[in-house]
């Protein structure tokens, strides 16, 4: 017996699955610098991250009745993202109760993949920071410099405990920040590499910015979103970020915090982002403006997980705001 | 060289398969046993047969004409004699009045042989020789030919469009004839000229075919001018640049309006193989009884370039083609992109089959669909600016009704969305569901 269906017979190579998995090996390379800046244990957070995202995807689609399709990486990509935005210091239990928002409550309950209105990841970081409020915004580790990366298996992380370039700028000042991690040219260049103390995937910019290259070579994303976005703090910082009008560092602020991972990784969701090109402009403009917007004037010294969060939902609206052009309207105008 | 041009908005490149039969000259397949006329060919009204069971038939004579509506008559394609006035199995509407013709093998001549004088004929004489041949577009849409070379009055057609793209991936039937019947294309060109009272023509073929580019230019320097601006234009390969619309946009950056013909903006387009069979039809008294298809696939034992007699059996041309391989997989009547598949072999060609697929399991994708996730790609590849995600999610939310918004209407059905669909989306099918319901307003 043949197979017969609607044309067309033949279709391109590319799948969710290539995709999904493709964008978790772009995310391996930070991964493994991760363990040399900050130690094993982010090796261990980040598989109980992905793991856990995984069995509760299995779980929910199973209680809910659907089709088990937990091998299309989906949910292994929002574990390994969501392991990214956490501090290395924290109890490798806490990505167990994120996945369960993340995944279960995040988009199962709202119609599984492509029906999610938040960013899964970034969901489930909003809800841990909010019920562990302490270890989220402290466990923050200096970055080893001898290569011991069984330095905080045995414990011994509360001593160590720093805090982030952002948190210093913010809390303490430019005088503060200076002495804590030198003047700029050195800053950019570790910053740069990753030697910074900040969340788990979020601080080698060079490696974050080849895997977001990759996948625009790939066609997987286009720059609409990461050039809007990077380009809108970047400017914004200038203006208002120093002591006076257009004193602040751009660069500094595009190296710091989430900034790189918000914009290649995050903010380019497929199912969280618009899919028109001036839309995509306009919503990565926007995570731009509110990123800006916390860091400066709110109350965390990072804004760009909130920033994404309170965008995501007006993805829809910036879609029929900005609607692809129509080949030619009809004689005699549109309806 | 100038850039080569092409379409601006949408489209997409996929493999083009074409390596199969594109060296392969035509070859005449031999008359099949019985020969199977459908009743309706092509978009219009179909025909009523005006013969009688066990009624002799000469090869061209009239078989079946149009009493009221828009189509064009029938011819017998061989010397036979009418064994039933039945029904045969249609891809699409399943179940189709026919007319079947027992052919007599001993009884054939080799008429269409004496070549007429065109020149001194009228342009209303001309247009009727064509109405009188029975020809429709052969590319596959199948509109009546003398229907578009009469343009609404109140139009002012400047520029004529021969389609040689043929975008469709396996499909080299286009192909071949402009390499085997330059001239022949290039004579019907101007006596299509002559027809719409213009001198300007335009023959565009995608740059995937350089020695049919080189045949054509070499078949245009060897006619007469006479005055005529006749140019042959390279495209860019961009699937689905044979798409009206696209052809025109691509040629002469014009765009026709939403619901409109291509007439609104002073173009006529018509295939290269159609323009073959109105010098047929003009030159040599010959109606439109067979046609050029291209046998393709991993499915079939031996692909070919066919000239085959109108309403012959799919199951004929199997057989002559050495029969189907263990993994063929699914049966399509046109190309890959915008042809149906079938479920039987007991098919007749008509007047608008261009290509018979037989695809391998390895050719085709079947593998589920699964929820929309917005990456946005079909946006991209859609050639008229629309939304298919959203045709979509809306009919498999139960408001097809509701989707006249998205400018359904305006989709043509090339299959861009579908084919890039990371999801693998059956895009078409919910755009076809979705026009269904959804009123036209």
């Amino acid at each position: 017996m043949w197979n017969v269906s609607v044309s067309p017979h033949v279709r391109s190579a590319e799948s969710v699955d290539k995709i999904m998995w493709t964008v978790v090996a772009c995310l391996v390379p930070p991964l493994i610098l991760s363990v040399f800046i900050f130690g094993i244990q982010v090796l261990l957070i980040t598989a109980v991250s992905v793991i856990s995202c995984m069995a509760v995807e299995a779980i929910s689609q199973k209680l809910l009745g659907k089709v088990v399709t937990v091998m299309d990486g989906s949910a292994a990509l929002t574990g390994m993202l969501m392991a990214f935005v956490i501090p290395p210091g924290v109890s490798f239990l806490i990505p167990i109760l994120g996945a369960v928002m993340a995944i279960y409550i995040g988009k199962h309950l709202l119609g599984g993949l492509g029906y999610n209105i938040f960013n899964p990841a970034l969901l489930g970081r909003a809800f841990l920071l909010a019920t562990f409020p302490v270890a989220m915004t402290s466990a923050w580790l200096p970055p080893l410099t001898d290569g011991a990366i069984f330095t905080y298996l045995s414990g011994g992380i509360d001593a160590v405990s720093t805090a982030t370039p952002l948190a210093v700028l913010k809390e303490q000042g430019m005088a503060a920040f200076r002495e804590a991690f030198g003047t700029p040219p050195e800053i950019y260049s570790s910053f740069f590499m990753g030697w910074r103390p900040g969340s788990i995937g979020e601080t080698s910019g060079l490696l974050i910015v080849l895997g977001g290259l990759y996948l625009m070579y790939r066609r997987y994303i286009t720059w609409h979103i990461p050039v809007s976005l990077l380009g809108t703090i970047a400017l914004l910082t200038w203006f208002f970020g120093g002591e006076t009008l257009f004193s602040g560092d751009p660069l500094l602020a595009l190296l710091s915090g989430g900034a790189l991972l918000g914009a290649f990784y995050m903010a380019t969701d497929y199912v969280t982002s618009p899919t028109t090109r001036t839309a995509q402009m306009v919503y990565g403009a926007g995570i731009g403006a509110l990123t800006v917007l916390i860091r400066l004037k709110g109350g965390y010294p990072e804004g760009i997980c909130y920033a994404i969060l309170l965008m995501n939902p007006l993805s829809p609206v910036l879609d029929t705001w900005f609607k692809p052009k129509r080949f030619a309207p009809p004689l005699g105008g549109e309806k | 060289m100038a850039a080569h041009l092409t379409f601006p908005k949408g489209g997409v490149h996929p493999p083009e398969s074409k390596a199969l039969t594109q060296k392969l000259a035509v070859e005449t397949m031999p008359l099949p046993d019985e020969l199977e006329l459908i009743l309706g060919q092509h978009i219009g009204a179909p025909c009523s047969p005006i013969v009688k069971k066990r009624e002799e038939v000469a090869e061209g004579a009239l078989v079946a004409e149009v009493k009221r509506g828009l189509g064009v008559p029938l011819h017998a394609p061989a010397t036979g004699s009418i064994k039933a006035l039945g029904t045969s199995a249609h891809p699409i509407r399943v179940s189709v009045p026919s007319i079947t013709i027992k052919v007599d093998p001993e009884a054939q001549s080799t008429p269409w042989q004496s070549v007429q004088d065109w020149q001194n004929q009228s342009a209303e004489e001309l247009l009727q020789a064509v109405h009188k041949a029975g020809i429709v577009g052969i590319g596959g849409a199948g509109f009546p030919t003398h229907v578009k070379l009469k343009p609404p009055a109140d139009t002012a057609v400047d520029t004529l469009l021969l389609n040689g793209a043929e975008c469709e991936p396996y499909i080299t039937a286009d192909h071949r004839m402009m390499l085997e019947k330059s001239a022949e294309i290039v004579e019907g060109a101007r006596i299509l000229l002559k027809i719409l009272g213009i001198t300007s023509c335009a023959i565009g073929i995608e740059d995937n075919k350089p020695d049919a580019i080189a045949a054509m230019q070499a078949a245009l320097e060897a006619a007469p001018t006479d005055g005529l601006d006749i140019r042959v234009l390279a495209l860019r390969v961009k699937y689905p640049q044979g798409s009206e619309k696209q052809l025109i946009q691509a040629i002469t950056g014009r765009k026709v309006p939403a619901m409109a013909l291509p007439s609104a903006v002073g173009v006529v387009v018509h295939n290269v193989s159609t323009t073959k069979a109105v010098y047929d039809a003009v030159v040599l008294g010959k109606p439109l009884i067979d046609k050029v298809i291209t046998v393709s696939g991993f499915g079939i034992k031996r692909p070919a370039n066919l000239l085959v007699k109108i309403g012959t059996r799919v199951s004929d041309i199997v057989e002559y083609c050495g029969g189907t391989t263990a993994d063929l997989a699914r049966v399509v009547l046109g190309g890959p992109m915008m042809g149906f598949a079938v479920s039987t072999l007991d098919i007749p060609i008509t007047k608008t089959t261009s290509s018979i697929l037989f695809l391998s399991e390895d050719e085709i994708d079947t593998r589920p669909h699964s929820n929309c996730i917005r990456c946005g790609w079909c946006l991209e590849a859609c050639p008229m600016g629309l939304e298919p995600k959203e045709v979509g999610i809306y009919v498999e939310a139960n408001r097809a009704e509701d989707t006249e918004q998205f400018g359904i209407f305006d989709c043509f059905e090339c299959g861009s969305c579908a084919y890039v669909c990371p999801a693998k989306r059956p895009l078409v099918q919910f755009v076809r569901l979705a026009k269904m319901k959804a009123k036209r307003t």
